[in-house]
């Protein structure tokens, strides 16, 4: 079994810490279970069942440490793993931001791990996907989809008692469906804990009706337009924003840092309408509870009605700024209103509802400025309602500029990133003045 | 390429994330542990022989073993302080079959013969419960066995050999330099690779491959505190399929030029010298006019412009809709290649996809199904000739045999179809860059890799550079910032009027070539001689928030 209880693990890593002679020892034990399958052209193209383990060790002499692993797990490979750590760490350059480790601190147990995701199987993932095949098969459509299910472990403990363990599940699924013609697609995209909530058959239902609708896309001039970004292209957009570091931002080289030095703690950075934070205990987004500096890892505020309300201190920044350390994002959430996709249309006098954002690249790190194109369904909108599918457009745009341009918000949805695969919580959202450069002919 | 694994490769992207659980490899281990060769080759043949055995008892057609263990080495510093020695090994098995001609994979990182065994009957029933789903049965191109053969990157000295403190003492002499030189922050990075893959399939191979790679690079800031503008310079040295001999500098293999570039060796410490000059100039350059300019693109830029345009509309699987989900379809299609006149560029676009090229990232001996190395045309004086594929595609495109593009990047990852390194060739004519910049009236020169973004049929582009030159009437007149050039892929490679000459030639690349679901990295690099592009439109990307 690559999935350790909580107490085998903990008995297996007190075991390891007792071979320890050194100063300081950490070790970390990772766990994880599940498969995937992948699917194009409505046919099964690759599929895979994967299952590993694995101990890590850092000892620490003064402030030099070293680190070994292993993915054997009898007495003799346990010590023989730890006394290779600790030659390596009296090998080891000192490093000057080295911090001593923290001693034992209560975790909340993590709502994380839901048992109907850890029980799938080869044949349950078959039949999650023969379903989205014939949604699309009926609509004389042809899909490409992927669902991955995970069931993983991981737990940590050090020499001054420190202990964690955390278990989780999760499932994603996203699936494109293309007409046979190659001029509309669609996509949608799902990420729970809990398979009981994933519908293949309704998530490609949706992709079906924007590839159909998408066909036969007109070009319109690119320039600044309202658009109302689907949570899963907000979602994407706003990942790249996500990185409320203070260090980068005291230095001076962050979209954070203030000009003249430090950083914008406390400014009105976007619109107030925006609320960002991470709750581990959300029950939508749950999240890890676990932090290996032992601090608590709690529901906290990024921004709140605009203002930057928090930045994250690592340690040593902290120490050295003398401030407390902390806080950690577990997750990101953002607030949104009760306004459906059909009303923020139905408000819009002229505008561009786009379904899905692609290949979004950093392009000035200091605006936030980025380059991504729209796929999978863009739409003109006019006089409150869609008049007809447009063709894609790249845009540049900073999601900072975007928040200070928020008209409405929309429901909140989890959603996925379409790159790193990460779950957010994020609203659809109606942004004035958003800047497409240029068209693509991609459908 | 893929942003989360850039982000972990390059020098800025070391610790730059707050969320938690980021780690940049899985695990970590002693040095010495690299320099002991693993398991015995004949006791991964004899676990192969009880894999291969076990899925054919439960009723496998064909089945692949790999044995692999994939070592790295991560030496990460910024200014005066070392951040992070990682190393990292991960060895296991990863185990794919045909039955009732579908595909099964499993994969464990348990290698006793009892658990191969398990892992055969696992990816069996992988396969056997997709099948149920009902699809049109693989066809496998035919492929003759080798029995026992090996094969190594040709390495004058194998990089985990190297002490740590070597490269330490390399990346902060490098930094110092920097420093000393006006940059505020330095992040420098030196990462090697060995792959050491033992491959056994039904077809009756048994390969053992032995593969190395290196990439050192950095980055290098400057802050203006009173503005609050920051620029930054990364370095213009390549990923390479190589030894630590890429850092021993050699006379011939530099380019001189308004930057010195750098051929099949490496000099790190003038380089970042180069760059913080240059961060310093750049703080204070001319932001670009938006317009049309002829574009002279350096082999140090142009290989990204070649990777996201020509290698990944080329490649098969995208052609045929396989990685519509996620890295898209290609405007190339296989009625485009069956016309034998659709004009991808100019004249004198020639591209060859090549698994055999020296010091490349791509090079190997054979890919992982078995198929040895080949070499071919892609492009043809500016026309389509041919796709990238593998075993199960090669009848697609009325081949008797693979092109050799299987890859993996892990034992713990299915194998599937990977783009080759694919390369501009040179001009047929003597060209040097100061001749081509000669010619040009209004024109940027753009030199190392920026920004890239490109749609998922791969039309439109936009790509940004690391120092970029303005040149009026021929010659090079002051430094630009803010620049980025977008067009459309066969209008770009039509508007091609001049390659400079093989004496030009350098190769580029990256370890993080991104595809699949889920996703995996390719390390591939793109050769290319400097090369001018008429008439493209740059566009101003300074914004203020």
């Amino acid at each position: 079994m690559a999935i350790l209880s909580k107490e085998e693990a903990q008995a297996l890593l007190k075991k390891v810490i007792a071979f320890s002679k050194a100063d300081e020892c950490e070790v970390s034990l990772n766990g994880s279970e599940g498969g995937n399958i992948r699917y194009a052209r409505n046919a099964v193209s690759t599929a895979g069942d994967i299952s590993t383990m694995s101990l890590a060790v850092s000892s620490t002499y003064g402030k030099k440490t070293g680190s070994a692993s292993i993915n054997e797990f009898d007495d003799k490979s346990l010590e023989k793993v730890v006394r290779r750590a600790e030659e390596l760490a009296q090998l080891a350059p000192e490093n000057p931001e080295s911090m001593p480790l923290m001693g034992p601190a209560n975790f909340k147990e993590a709502i994380t791990y839901v048992p109907a995701t850890a029980a799938m199987t080869p044949e349950s993932r078959a039949e999650a996907v023969g379903k989205s095949i014939k949604v699309a098969k009926d609509a004389k459509l042809e899909a490409a989809g992927f669902i991955e299910n995970t069931t993983g472990f991981s737990a940590f403990m050090n020499s001054k008692g420190l202990f964690g363990y955390n278990k989780s599940t999760d499932v994603i699924f996203s699936i494109t469906t293309r007409n046979q013609e190659g001029t509309g697609s669609g996509y949608a995209a799902r990420g729970f804990n809990d398979v009981t909530k994933l519908d293949t058959l309704s998530a490609t239902k949706v992709a079906a009706s924007k590839a159909n609708g998408s066909a036969a896309a007109k070009a319109i001039e690119p320039g600044k337009y309202t658009v109302i970004l689907e949570p899963v292209a907000a979602t994407y957009m706003l990942e790249n924003m996500f990185r409320f570091d203070a260090r980068s931002a005291d230095e001076g080289r962050s979209f954070l840092s203030k000009p003249g030095g430090g950083n914008r703690l406390g400014e009105q950075l976007m619109d107030e309408k925006v609320n960002i934070y991470s709750d581990p205990f959300h029950p939508d987004l749950p999240a890890s509870t676990l932090n290996r500096d032992g601090l608590p890892v709690e529901r906290v505020n990024w921004i709140e009605k605009g203002v930057v309300k928090n930045l994250n201190y690592s340690r040593f920044w902290a120490e050295k700024k003398g401030v407390k350390p902390g806080p950690f994002a577990s997750n990101i959430i953002m607030d949104g209103g009760t306004a459906s996709i059909e009303d923020l249309i139905k408000s819009t006098e002229r505008g561009i509802l786009v379904s899905r954002l692609w290949y979004i690249r950093m392009v000035d790190p200091q605006s936030l400025l980025l380059t991504g194109l729209t796929r999978d369904g863009t739409f003109y909108i006019e006089n409150g309602q869609i008049k007809y599918p447009v063709k894609n457009f790249r845009f540049n745009e900073s999601p900072v500029i975007m928040l200070n341009n928020v008209e409405a918000l929309g429901k909140q949805e989890r959603s996925i990133s379409v790159e790193s695969y990460r779950s957010y919580l994020i609203p659809a959202m109606k942004i004035r003045d958003f800047t497409f450069t240029s068209l693509s002919d991609a459908v | 390429m893929k942003r989360k694994d850039f982000l972990q490769l390059s020098a800025m992207g070391a610790g730059a994330m707050m969320l938690p659980d980021f780690a940049l490899f899985g695990k970590s281990i002693d040095p010495s542990q690299f320099l002991n060769d693993g398991m015995d080759v004949s006791i991964k043949k004899q676990l192969a022989d009880v894999a291969l055995n076990a899925a054919r008892a439960k009723g496998a057609t064909y089945a692949d073993v790999r044995i692999g263990r994939y070592l790295n080495q991560f030496v990460a510093t910024r200014e005066n302080r070392v951040q992070n020695v990682a190393n990292s090994e991960s060895f296991g098995v990863g185990i794919r079959v045909l039955a009732n001609g579908c595909w099964g994979f499993a994969a464990s990182n348990r290698v006793t013969k009892e658990d191969v065994a398990k892992t055969a009957e696992r990816a069996v029933a992988v396969a056997k419960a997709n099948s149920k789903i009902g699809s049109d049965p693989v066809q496998l191109a035919a492929q003759k066995g080798f029995g026992d053969v090996t094969w190594k990157t040709p390495i004058e000295r194998n990089a985990f050999e190297v002490p740590v403190k070597d490269k330490v003492d390399l990346l902060l002499s490098v930094n110092a330099a920097a420093m000393a030189a006006g940059a505020n922050f330095v992040n420098s990075v030196i990462l090697a690779v060995n792959e050491q893959k033992f491959f056994a399939s039904t077809d009756g191979s048994y390969i053992d491959q032995d593969i190395h790679r290196l990439f050192p690079n950095f980055t290098v800031s400057r802050v203006d505190r009173a503005s609050g503008k920051f620029e930054s310079r990364k370095s213009l040295s390549s990923p390479v399929g190589m030894g630590y001999e890429y850092l021993t500098s050699t006379p011939g293999s530099k380019v001189p030029g308004i930057i010195t570039r750098y051929k099949d060796r490496y000099d790190m410490l003038e380089d970042v010298k180069s760059a913080a000059a240059e961060v310093a100039q750049k703080l204070t350059a001319k932001s670009v006019e938006p317009g049309k300019y002829d574009l002279i693109l350096d082999p140090s830029h142009l290989w990204l412009t070649i990777h996201e345009s020509v290698a990944h509309p080329t490649e098969l699987d995208r052609v045929l809709g396989y990685e519509a989900n996620y890295a898209g379809t290609s405007f190339l299609t296989l009625e485009k290649l069956k016309t034998k006149n659709f004009k991808f560029g100019s004249n004198l676009v020639n591209v060859v996809a090549d698994k055999l090229q020296p010091g490349s990232l791509g090079a190997i001996g054979y890919d992982d199904e078995g198929v040895p190395a080949k070499k071919w045309d892609l492009i043809k004086d500016g026309v389509l000739v041919n796709f990238q594929a593998i075993r199960d595609q090669a009848h697609i495109l009325g081949l008797k045999e693979s092109q050799g593009c299987c890859y993996a990047q892990s034992w713990n990852d299915v194998q599937f179809q990977r783009m080759p390194n694919v390369s501009l060739q040179p001009g047929k004519t003597k060209l040097s860059v100061d001749d081509m910049i000669k010619n040009v009236e209004k024109g940027i020169y753009i030199i190392g890799d920026g920004s890239f973004s490109i749609d998922q049929q791969r039309y439109n582009f936009q790509f940004g550079g690391q120092t970029f030159y303005e040149i009026k009437n021929g010659k090079i007149v002051g430094m630009l910032k803010d620049v980025s050039y977008q067009a459309n892929t066969q209008e770009f490679w039509n508007s091609c009027t001049a390659i400079a000459d093989q004496s030009d030639y350098r190769l580029g690349g990256a370890f993080n070539d991104g595809k699949g679901q889920p996703g995996q990295s390719n390390a591939v690099s793109h050769g290319s001689s400097t090369t001018r592009f008429d008439g493209v439109n740059v566009i101003n990307t300074a914004r203020k928030i």
